[in-house]
């Protein structure tokens, strides 16, 4: 009978996301919006005149060389990292100094770590139900029953009692994105979620990621895996030396690119 | 180098599958555990003689003297006088009650036992992990019985009042000691989180703080105490001698556990603050529920460390005058009643057990809950 509840729980979750999704389309408002953002650590100057707009429901892949700020990029979106210049809008709501706002952003904001980042000291249901219960104030029961929901759904239910530790670097990324996903988020981020991980893991993981983006879910996701991208990808951005180089549609990107570093870097990555 | 290599070695294709199967039968009795653990090798069995040599010689004198010829019964120094007398434990079954409770008045000592009673019904269950009820054992042994203690030993509510001076023995070394463990732990905590803060005059206060505590020796924090305190304080306004002793010892080990902590703190990677933040969780759930259960539980050796120090410290406040458990043995030497050859030998041989039997069962638990709490984690 619990899982019936939770199952409907999960439905009636992702019923309110479509309709947030269709609401947000019907008013035009994107759902990430960067506008001549730049950044600088110390001297160097990691982001240039980032200008991105993501609408609601758009699964946008973002690669790139190593070191050229894809991951500043996307994680000045729940502002793990400050920009220094410019705008991010997220959600409607503007990024800045205030620190409750950020908070009510990155509750909206759910993202997967290269390396996971598990909390090891709790089980992995607690892992997923910790955010929802503390930060959303869900009934534990009712947080457990979602999180159950989203284990099954990464198809590792019977890991529940399990603590990270016990985990293959696969299962723990699964865990990791339904762990995002109980806090019903409005936009997934995902920093190279596959690059840590064995080849024959890769694939389950992005199973997962590919049903989530079937799922209407907005989605930013650093990878390499263009794979993935030709499969769901709304977009393909590609950047070097902190600035957005060229994007395109998947097909047109991988096809057809434009600039002589996309090309030099495609014919690298595709071999 | 290829060439000599069979046909069978460089081609093979597994034609039969090996079932799992369980692992080989641990081998077990007296004489494979003797091998196994003391003469696994040449340098390991010397060793072994060494150590059964050592024993040997150190293990039957001290049997000797603290059993075989121990004077267990007596009134006075004539028991324990004689050639080939061992331990006058005579001595400590007559002045235990002093040892005990110092020169707290007898016909109140029951207010005591009380509280050692109140302080075992709170901590038992609370060491035990599957005890129930936690929270409210928390809350008997953090809130009501810190303030039924003090209403019991200093008095009031229609009780005789017994003032401070009057404690002594194990009564002082556990209230000094509990008092400064309780307020240590938390406060060292908080002067951690502090000293990490992006605040900054949040972290500058605690660096301060810690910086001046951990910077003077501990004698010299109790000296000033009591010598220069009063200077501070207008003519008639006094402060009592144990509570001095008490704000002294609590706020130098908080100093101590916050660095202690600390180390924790930093041993926590990055990406667990990363991804507590990107759930949206604030400054302090986040270090309640993912920052310290970690680092605490990496520090625990430091952190019984740090206790285990505390609780030899509280010794050192007889140099202003309190008696605590050695303190009060060591005065009762100068008893001519039981001035004889064994007596100092036999007190400190009873303070040192009493301090051992604490810090080692403060040990020994800090080790079992470390097992309790590993969850597989391998970094
Ligand atoms: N905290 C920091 N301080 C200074 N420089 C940094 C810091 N973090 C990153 N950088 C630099 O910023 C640049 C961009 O880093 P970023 O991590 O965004 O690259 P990336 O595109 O994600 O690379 P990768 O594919 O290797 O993950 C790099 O040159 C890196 O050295
Ligand atoms: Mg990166």
């Amino acid at each position: 009978m619990s899982t019936q509840e939770g199952a409907s729980a999960v439905a009636e979750e992702q019923a309110r996301i479509a309709e947030e999704v269709r609401a947000m389309a019907a008013k035009d408002q994107p759902a990430i919006e960067m506008i001549d953002v730049h950044k600088w650590y110390g001297e160097f100057h990691v982001l240039r005149d980032i200008n991105l707009r993501v609408k609601a429901g758009e699964r946008i892949v973002v690669c790139g060389p190593s070191g050229s700020g894809k991951s500043t990029l996307i994680r000045c979106i729940n502002r793990l990292e400050e920009h220094q210049r410019g705008r991010i809008i997220v959600d409607g709501i503007e990024l800045s100094d205030d620190l409750k706002r950020i908070d009510e952003i990155r509750r909206e904001v759910g993202m997967v770590f290269q390396h996971f980042n598990l909390f090891p000291h709790l089980t992995i249901l607690e892992n997923c139900t910790l955010a929802p219960v503390w930060v959303r104030k869900m009934p534990k029961r009712q947080a457990e029953e979602i999180a159950m929901e989203y284990l099954t759904r990464v198809k590792i239910p019977e890991q529940a009692h399990k603590y990270p530790g016990q985990l293959s670097g696969g299962q723990q990324q699964r865990v990791a994105i339904a762990r995002s996903l109980c806090m019903s988020p409005k936009i997934m981020l995902f920093d190279e979620p596959t690059s840590a991980l064995d080849p024959e893991m890769i694939k389950e993981v992005l199973d997962v990621m590919v049903d989530l983006a079937q799922s209407g879910m907005t989605m930013v996701c650093v990878t390499h895996e263009m794979g993935f991208a030709r499969q769901v990808a709304d977009r393909v951005i590609f950047m070097d030396a902190g600035q957005v180089i060229e994007q395109n549609v998947p097909a047109e990107f991988f096809e057809n690119p434009q600039h002589e570093r996309t090309k030099l870097f495609l014919s690298q990555i595709l071999h | 180098m290829a060439e000599q290599h069979s046909e069978v070695d460089r081609f093979f294709v597994r034609e039969q599958m090996v079932e799992a199967m369980p692992p080989p039968g641990v081998r077990r009795g007296a004489g494979d555990w003797f091998r196994r653990n003391l003469f696994s090798s040449v340098p390991n069995g010397i060793m072994t003689i060494l150590a059964l040599l050592f024993l040997a010689w150190s293990i039957p004198p001290l049997i000797q003297w603290a059993f075989i010829d121990a004077v267990w019964e007596g009134t006075n120094r004539e028991a324990c006088l004689g050639p080939d007398v061992g331990a006058c434990w005579a001595f400590v079954k007559a002045k235990f009650g002093q040892f005990i409770y110092g020169r707290y008045p007898i016909g109140e000592r029951w207010r005591v036992d009380l509280v050692f009673l109140l302080l075992a019904a709170g901590l038992v269950p609370m060491a035990i992990p599957s005890a129930p009820y936690k929270a409210l054992n928390a809350l008997f042994l953090l809130v009501i019985f810190p303030v039924a203690a003090f209403i019991l030993l200093t008095g009031g509510f229609g009780l005789r009042v017994v003032p401070t001076e009057f404690w002594g023995g194990l009564l002082v070394t556990l209230v000094v000691a509990i008092t400064g463990i309780v307020v240590s732990f938390p406060l060292g905590i908080l002067l951690a989180l502090g000293r990490r803060s992006k605040m900054p005059a949040v972290r500058l206060l605690s660096i301060a703080f810690i910086e001046l505590w951990r910077g003077v020796p501990l004698i010299t924090v109790l000296f000033m105490s009591s010598v220069m305190l009063p200077f501070f304080l207008p003519d008639g306004v006094s402060f009592d001698k144990l509570l001095r002793a008490l704000i002294g010892v609590a706020f130098f080990s908080s100093a101590y556990m916050a660095e202690v902590v600390r180390g924790g703190l930093q041993a926590i990677p990055k990406g667990q603050y990363e991804a507590a933040a990107a759930m949206g969780l604030g400054y302090w759930p986040m270090m309640y529920l993912i920052i310290l259960p970690q680092a605490l539980k990496l520090v625990i050796p430091g952190i019984v460390n740090t206790f285990i120090g505390l609780f030899k410290d509280t010794s050192l406040v007889l140099i202003i005058g309190l008696f605590d458990l050695l303190g009060i043995v060591q005065f009762n030497f100068t008893d001519s009643n039981w001035a004889t050859p064994q007596t100092a030998a036999t007190g400190f041989a009873f303070a040192a057990l009493v301090f051992w039997i604490f810090c080692f069962g403060m040990s020994r638990y800090s080790m079992f809950i470390e097992r309790r709490l590993e969850t597989g984690h391998k970094h």
